[in-house]
């Protein structure tokens, strides 16, 4: 055969199995397009937004008091919310991947749920527990317990958005790695915390640690649901994202990119560590894969 | 709630007997934790909602600003999630079978609208799109296409939150199709489309039908990111979470009830189609 | 340590995995579980060690009774079929996991390490001690299990398909070496596989079991020569089988005689099994079955020969020198001098079984995310 017929043949046969340079070519445009319009111009935006007036503007907004007691609520919040759902993930993730036991589905379906429902309801379901005209609301008055309108209520609100992050990260990993691992820890005498920390922990560590910050991320990034629970008391039950809203109706668009950068910073730190961890994974996946 | 304690669980049958320990601990951590969290809070909101009585519900529900909303509300997250639909396959495409400089930061960027915060993206897409925006000038110069604080405006911002769903709920699964089934294909003298129609597609369409419906639900519930694009005038454009947080600041409990069950109700049928569909697809094709 | 399984049933979903199973192990024996899969050999062997817990029946270790043992406490040496070292851990650390576990009279650290460079030494991997897992080749990781294995002094070695995963070279060598080990360490063996000539090879006695229950219990001489079903039979080597009739304590076939030990057989139909020895070719005129050459074909120094025989043209195979010419459609003549003969109604070994369990296999491997790794 030619060469030039071989390069036929051979052009044939990536045609008949893939796509071939033009239709390429399209595709990619339209993906790179579509994803650059959609997910990195709204990111570029709040980068010029919040440096465009210049530095000194930029550190005076986030210098402003209200904007100083709307960072430490947030890393309250997030510093309570998220080792809180932390256990509950671990614990969670060991049950669903470890055992067969009825009503496992609907347990999943239930970690599934602030998924599915608006961080607006997410928010009234606490407010019509915990507020004024609820079964809990004389007594918690009468103990003088504020939660509504307080930080617990923005708390407990961030508590049940987040939930689901760190064990829906874990449950399929372990699902995968089996349990023979910690069949032969158990069947050489080890504890179930030891067969635990040395033999389950260390070979999920890197996906736990992408769900906590995934997990960290949503806490601090929370609006609708801690909208709804906070009452908006400036200085007092505002986290950072409501107080981007606030910023942003006053007028005051270049403080609240400012604010706004902040957590976009924060994103990109999340997704940056995920990619980076993928990367190491896939290095490890390759190593298990080469025998 | 028995089974907490750790030999309680001996006697019963409901579970397959497993040599690892701590299912009695985790059971009741987890039962205790989604509880309180959960189960009570949303009892809560079944009990106020059903002692409204139907009538009251009715009239709130059929009220027509709420009908507005709801409409809103569903009918662009039913446009963005078809917009999404195609865009997040062909996204999902080019990330797995293409290689191309940068392909892992892309792949890193389709994670952006999980990690943004929704006010975050709000505030950015209002400026994207405002009539003075850079976006929103030229859709206006060009198409005559108003976008921003119209009801265009909230189709963006749900395309925006949205897509994710779709491009990694498809992803894994392309990723798994063995290449070697489209070379048989091929081998058997089929052509490319009509591998990729036959083949491919029947395979991905669980995945596809999952992702849409991640991306509706979540659309439909949207609040952070929409509120700012949008004018939030009341019969226009008004977004039913809006409305609830609306009926709330007037001390509506009832209104902002009624339309919570509503949109919870729908909620917890599309989990459910969700789950029917993610096991349709374990079923036929094993795998998740 | 002697091992004892009494009357032990198990059930998954509706399907009996174990049926009222019952196996005693000699101390210092070698003993090879064997079956298609879907037998119940892994299942039987992980209520042994512990893993699994039977519906109803025992398991005694000398006349300890481990019903309400815990896993921790039997002192069982459990090697995995994919070997299941803990891939973060060095070489080292896997074998010495199980000495650091121990709550009470734990040996010192200098002491671990010169036990794990012991047992390095014994399944000749010294010198890889600072490896990952990740870093030796199957053989080397199936050693590695077996070290860490044996590092806790296991009162019994139990074995999940040791071999399974590992290149017909490997395997042959590990075989050997793997007697050898237990020949100097004396340890009570149990080990499970699927491969015939492995078990007749390795075990000082092979229990084949088929649908949860034991087939048969025997040396691998008497597995071979006698075996007790027709199941065992065709799943221990290569079979034909063709039906005959009992009548007057002789068994014939198209009402010729055949000249063989039928027992104690009733009268009626039977099934006549035949291994490829047992039918020899009739060179000299003498009497003997005709048949007609359907197909040969070149088996080492032999050359296997199917043919057709009798008015149902029932198909046996045999062996025939590879000297002497032999030609499809050639009519030859036959004669039957052993093979057993077992009364109707007894199931053999169907290969189509095999092909449907191995399918199920497959599906099960990928679920566990096996066939990934």
């Amino acid at each position: 055969m030619s060469e030039a017929a071989a390069t036929r043949q051979q052009r044939k046969v990536r045609q008949a199995i893939g796509e071939g340079p033009a239709t390429r070519f399209v595709l990619l445009t339209i993906a790179l397009a579509f994803l650059g319009l959609m997910l990195v111009a709204p990111l570029l935006v709040v980068f010029v937004e919040a440096f465009g007036r210049g530095l000194g503007v930029y550190f005076q907004a986030l210098a402003l008091p209200d904007t100083m007691a709307a960072l430490q609520l947030t890393l309250l919040v997030a510093a309570i919310a998220v080792p809180a759902n932390l256990v509950f993930g671990v614990a969670a993730a060991w049950l669903i991947a470890k055992f067969d036991f009825k009503g496992k589905s609907f347990l999943l379906t239930l970690i599934d749920l602030p998924f599915a429902v608006s961080p607006v309801v997410s928010g009234l379901i606490f407010v019509l527990l915990f507020g004024a005209n609820s079964a809990l609301g004389p007594w918690l008055e009468d103990n003088n317990i504020k939660i509504l309108y307080a930080v617990p209520g923005i708390v407990i609100a961030t508590i049940f958005i987040t939930f689901p992050f760190i064990a829906r990260e874990l449950i399929p990993l372990m699902e995968q790695q089996g349990s023979s691992e910690e069949e032969a820890a158990v069947s050489l005498g080890a504890s179930g915390w030891r067969t635990f920390f040395q033999v389950t922990l260390p070979n999920v560590k890197w996906g736990l640690l992408y769900g906590v910050l995934l997990c960290n991320a949503r806490a601090m990034g929370e609006f609708g649901a801690v909208s709804v629970v906070s009452g908006h008391i400036r200085g007092v039950t505002n986290t950072l994202p409501l107080h981007i809203e606030i910023l942003y109706n006053d007028n005051k668009a270049a403080a609240a990119f400012a604010v706004a950068s902040l957590l976009a910073m924060l994103a990109l730190v999340t997704l940056a560590v995920k990619t980076l961890l993928e990367a190491r994974f896939a290095g490890e996946i390759a190593a298990q894969r080469r025998h | 709630m028995t089974a907490t304690a750790p030999d309680g669980a001996r006697s019963f049958r409901w579970r397959r007997r497993s040599v690892l320990p701590g299912f009695g601990l985790s059971l009741g951590y987890t039962i205790v934790y989604l509880s309180l969290i959960v189960l009570i809070p949303l009892a809560g909101l079944g009990i106020r909602s059903a002692s409204l009585g139907w009538d009251q519900f009715w009239a709130i529900a059929f009220d027509r600003r709420v009908l507005l909303a709801l409409q809103l509300s569903f009918g662009s997250a039913l446009i963005a999630a078809i917009i999404n639909t195609v865009f997040g396959v062909l996204v999902a495409w080019v990330l797995v079978r293409y290689r191309f400089p940068g392909r892992r930061w892309l792949d890193a960027a389709v994670d952006l609208p999980f990690a943004l915060p929704t006010a975050v993206a709000g505030i950015a897409l209002a400026t994207l799109y405002a009539p003075n925006g850079p976006f929103g000038a030229l859709l206006d110069d060009w198409f005559g296409l108003r976008v921003g604080f119209t009801s265009f405006g909230v189709v963006m911002a749900l395309i925006f939150v949205g897509l994710p769903f779709v491009v990694r709920t498809v992803q894994p699964v392309l990723e798994e199709i063995d290449r070697e089934t489209e070379e048989v294909a091929a081998t058997l003298g089929a052509r490319r489309w009509r591998t990729v129609t036959r083949v491919i597609f029947p395979a991905l369409l669980p995945a596809i039908l999952t992702g849409f419906a991640l991306s509706f639900a979540r659309g439909v519930g949207e609040y952070g990111s929409v509120i700012f694009i949008a004018s939030n005038l009341p019969f226009q454009s008004e977004i039913a979470p809006l409305l609830i947080v609306i009926k709330l600041e007037e001390n509506n409990y009832a209104g902002a009830t009624a339309i919570a069950t509503i949109m919870l109700v729908i909620a917890f049928v599309m989990l459910f189609v969700i789950n029917l569909l993610q096991a349709w697809s374990r079923k036929w094709f094993g795998h998740e | 340590m002697q091992v004892r399984a009494v009357n032990i049933s198990k059930r998954y979903v509706g399907i009996a995995a174990l049926d009222d199973v019952s196996l005693t192990v000699q101390p210092g024996e070698l003993v090879a579980l064997l079956g298609p899969s879907g037998s119940g050999k892994t299942t039987l062997l992980r209520t042994i060690a512990g893993l699994e817990h039977p519906d109803s029946g025992t398991v005694y270790f000398n006349d300890r009774d481990l019903s309400d043992s815990r896993i921790q406490d039997r002192g069982v040496g459990f090697v995995f079929q994919h070997y299941a070292l803990f891939k973060h851990m060095r070489v080292m650390d896997n074998i010495a996991f199980g000495l650091r576990a121990r709550s009470k009279d734990k040996p010192k650290e200098s002491e671990i390490k010169r036990r794990v460079l012991e047992l390095l030494d014994l399944v000749q991997l010294s010198g890889l001690e600072r490896r990952f897992p990740a870093q030796l080749s199957g053989g080397q990781r199936q050693r590695v299990a077996l070290a860490r294995a044996l590092a806790i002094e296991p009162s019994v070695l139990l074995l999940d398909e040791p071999f399974g995963a590992l290149d017909a070279r490997v395997r042959k060598d590990l075989r050997r070496w793997l007697r050898e080990i237990h020949d100097r360490t004396g340890h009570t063996t149990l080990f499970v596989t699927h491969d015939q000539e492995e078990a007749l090879e390795l075990a000082d006695r092979v229990v084949v079991m088929n649908k949860g229950k034991i087939e048969q219990s025997a040396t691998p001489d008497e597995i071979y020569d006698t075996p007790a079903t027709p199941f065992v039979f065709s799943f221990i080597g290569e079979s034909s089988v063709i039906p005959v009739q009992v009548g007057n304590g002789r068994a014939t076939l198209d009402e010729r005689l055949l000249d063989l030990d039928i027992g104690n057989l009733p009268d009626g139909p039977a099934q006549l099994y035949l291994r490829p020895e047992d039918v020899v070719m009739v060179t000299d005129g003498g009497p003997g079955i005709p048949g007609l050459v359907v197909s040969t074909r070149r088996i080492g120094g032999m050359r296997r020969v199917t043919i057709e025989c009798g008015l149902a043209r029932h198909r046996i195979e045999f062996d025939a020198p590879a000297e002497i010419p032999i030609n499809n459609s050639q009519r030859l003549t036959i004669r039957v001098i052993g093979g057993r003969v077992y009364g109707a109604g007894a199931e053999g070994y169907e290969t189509e079984k095999l092909a449907a369990s191995a399918t199920s296999d497959f599906k099960w491997a990928k679920a566990e995310g096996w066939l990934d790794r």
